[in-house]
């Protein structure tokens, strides 16, 4: 087995009384898609923004390459590889799509300070940038501002950012959530394209179950903040334990949770 | 593209209009018009820069400005009246309004815009205080006059014919107070210049970003205080550079022309008329409060005595309720120019 690229140790967080993640420790590999699934409230999205840096835990540590996170602001973990997509759209609504883009790109490559060159004459953060504008299909609405797209372009948008900024480790959170069924097939291959790429590390909150079983190399479970199930998919799908926190939920279909 | 294509347009053409002012108005009241919309312009633009594009709300921009025309002011009186004071005056004016930029920053832009505009304020009311009461430095309530470099005397000569009298172009004498209004001209262009380049730089868009999405923007790898600190300075020492031009164009500094909340209010009331994060509407904004505060009373005077005949309205146009009329040019420009002059062009004409 590789060395884990990242690794969450009795990762914990107390909001007052409640205990939204009790003692989750996990470790995630290079070259594995590992989906996160639990039912609504379980704490999959406060775990992620622990990793990400949205939220300092109470207790307990996050580890990428070996380094300690755990307090180290977003942008810091943003600039050491950690990136993320959020599930309520979260974009530069002002700005057009390709600034939105190259912002993610200046990021990544450390130009965010330069202060007298034109942003144009910055032609290979420029010609980056449209690469993924290519990647996520959104050439034809490059210069309308963010906030001007359809949702599920907004989703793309989303992604876009998290791909522009070449990260180790990529969180996304219900990617097609709210997507049209004939957008979100975009989104799912350029997930699956980067699963592709043995070196990068994918996390992936999603409830939809035949997005599931077509990327998940793992699934893991939470409930009540809890870590109840690890392992692969057909072995966690089919234990218990799941059916009863998870599928126990949504008795009619499978489906239904979405 | 045609909103800021028209915005554009008027804008360097306001700026062409300042750079042949002294031949086209040759008046003294005329000159002092066009050096403040000069001087303005630069501070309001660096404004501009922390509340329409960062979204960085201050009242301590006049304390930034005030840093620079008293470093100017304190210089030339006990050193002297050369370049070298003024430049040393300069630089301790924007060393000093980066020490407190630096210190205000680091400590309370983590804190709420509400909280950190409350900071700001304390802050420049401090210096305000400071400025009227240590009179054995700023000379107190009365302000300082000095001497500036001897070019900008209004004896100076620039260029002698034969007799050694002031040559003349176009009617104007080439004399040192030319020569003081394209230093002030000279020096505020490069500074809306420069802030020009910023906002269409990197940084620029990074500071969008920010006023559009901080958590975002921190999340794909910003420093949002780190960056918010930095503008936050580089509006000070623009603001406090802005102060010692202006300390050299009046050869005054008092807490009326450099310190008061009276030009925090101006500076305000500029950017909004103007249009916040547009820049270009600095200059407009800029020029269209200045004239109204010096010209609108002699308008009134004028109109007043033209319906003279008529009932009520003379008294309504009195020169001195003028500030009643700004008021209702003001709110009307609010009604109809939402996003400020140029702003509200820009969406417009864009939109189409």
């Amino acid at each position: 087995m590789t060395h884990p690229s990242l690794l969450t140790e009795d990762l914990t967080i107390r909001f007052g009384g409640h205990v939204a993640v009790d003692a989750v420790s996990c470790a995630f590999n290079p070259g594995e898609l590992t989906v996160i699934v639990g039912p609504n409230g379980a704490g999959k999205t406060t775990f992620f923004n622990m990793i990400s840096g949205q939220l300092m835990p109470s207790a307990g540590r996050v580890m990428k390459d070996g380094i300690d996170m755990t307090r180290f602001p977003a942008s810091k973990r943003a600039r050491h590889g950690i990136g993320r997509a959020f599930q309520l759209t979260n974009l530069f609504p002002q700005l057009s799509v390709l600034e939105n883009i190259r912002l993610a790109v200046q990021a990544q490559a450390g130009e965010g300070a330069r202060f007298f060159r034109p942003v144009g004459r910055f032609t290979e953060l420029t010609a980056r940038a449209e690469r993924y504008l290519e990647a996520t299909k959104l050439q034809a609405v490059a210069h309308q501002p963010a906030s001007a797209l359809p949702h599920g372009d907004q989703r793309k948008l989303e992604v876009a950012l998290l791909m522009a900024m070449e990260p180790d480790i990529y969180m996304f959170d219900e990617p097609t959530a709210g997507m049209s069924l004939d957008h979100a097939p975009d989104v799912l291959d350029l997930i699956a394209e980067i699963k592709h790429d043995k070196s990068k590390t994918v996390l992936l909150v999603e409830h939809k179950m035949d997005v599931v079983r077509a990327l998940a190399d793992r699934i893991i479970v939470l409930h009540n903040g809890r870590l109840v199930a690890d392992g692969a998919p057909d072995e966690v799908m089919s234990s218990q334990i799941v059916r009863d926190v998870y599928l126990g939920t949504a008795p009619a279909t499978e489906d239904a949770s979405a | 593209m045609k909103g800021t294509l028209t915005v554009k347009t008027a804008s360097l053409a306001i700026w062409a209009v300042l750079l042949f002012a002294p031949f086209l108005f040759q008046d003294v009241r005329s000159m002092e018009v066009a050096a403040r919309i000069a001087v303005f312009i630069a501070l309001v633009a660096s404004y501009d820069l922390l509340i329409g594009y960062t979204g960085i709300v201050s009242f301590a921009h006049t304390m930034f400005f005030g840093f620079g025309a008293y470093g100017a002011a304190i210089s030339l009186k006990h050193i002297g009246a050369g370049w070298g004071a003024l430049g040393l005056g300069a630089l301790a004016g924007v060393a000093v309004s980066l020490v407190i930029a630096v210190l205000i920053g680091l400590l309370s832009l983590r804190v709420k815009a509400i909280f950190f505009a409350m900071i700001t304020l304390a802050a420049a009311s401090v210096v305000l205080v400071l400025a009227q009461q240590l009179s054995g430095l700023t000379g107190g309530e009365d302000g300082i006059t000095y001497k500036t470099p001897a070019i900008f005397k209004t004896a100076a000569k620039l260029m002698v014919d034969e007799d050694g009298k002031v040559v003349r172009l176009m009617g104007v004498k080439l004399n040192g107070k030319l020569a003081a209004y394209y230093f002030v001209f000279v020096t505020a262009a490069l500074m809306f210049w420069m802030m020009l380049r910023i906002t269409g730089s990197p940084l620029g868009t990074v500071l969008k970003a920010i006023r559009e999405n901080e958590a975002r923007a921190e999340g794909i790898g910003y420093k949002v205080v780190a960056y918010r600190t930095a503008v936050f300075c580089i509006a000070a020492v623009t603001a406090s550079l802005a102060g010692s031009v202006y300390a050299v164009w009046l050869k005054y500094t008092g807490p009326d022309t450099a310190l008061s909340f009276t030009i925090m209010i101006d500076i305000l009331l500029m950017v909004v008329i103007g249009g916040m994060g547009t820049m270009w509407g600095a200059v407009i904004g800029a020029t269209a409060l200045v004239m109204a505060q010096y010209y609108l009373r002699d308008l009134m005077e004028a109109a007043s005595t033209a319906v003279a005949s008529v009932p009520v309205l003379p008294d309504l146009l009195a020169p001195e309720r003028w500030l009643l009329w700004l008021g209702i040019i003001f709110i009307l420009l609010v009604y109809f120019f939402p996003s400020g002059i140029a702003g509200t062009i820009i969406n417009k004409g864009d939109a189409k």
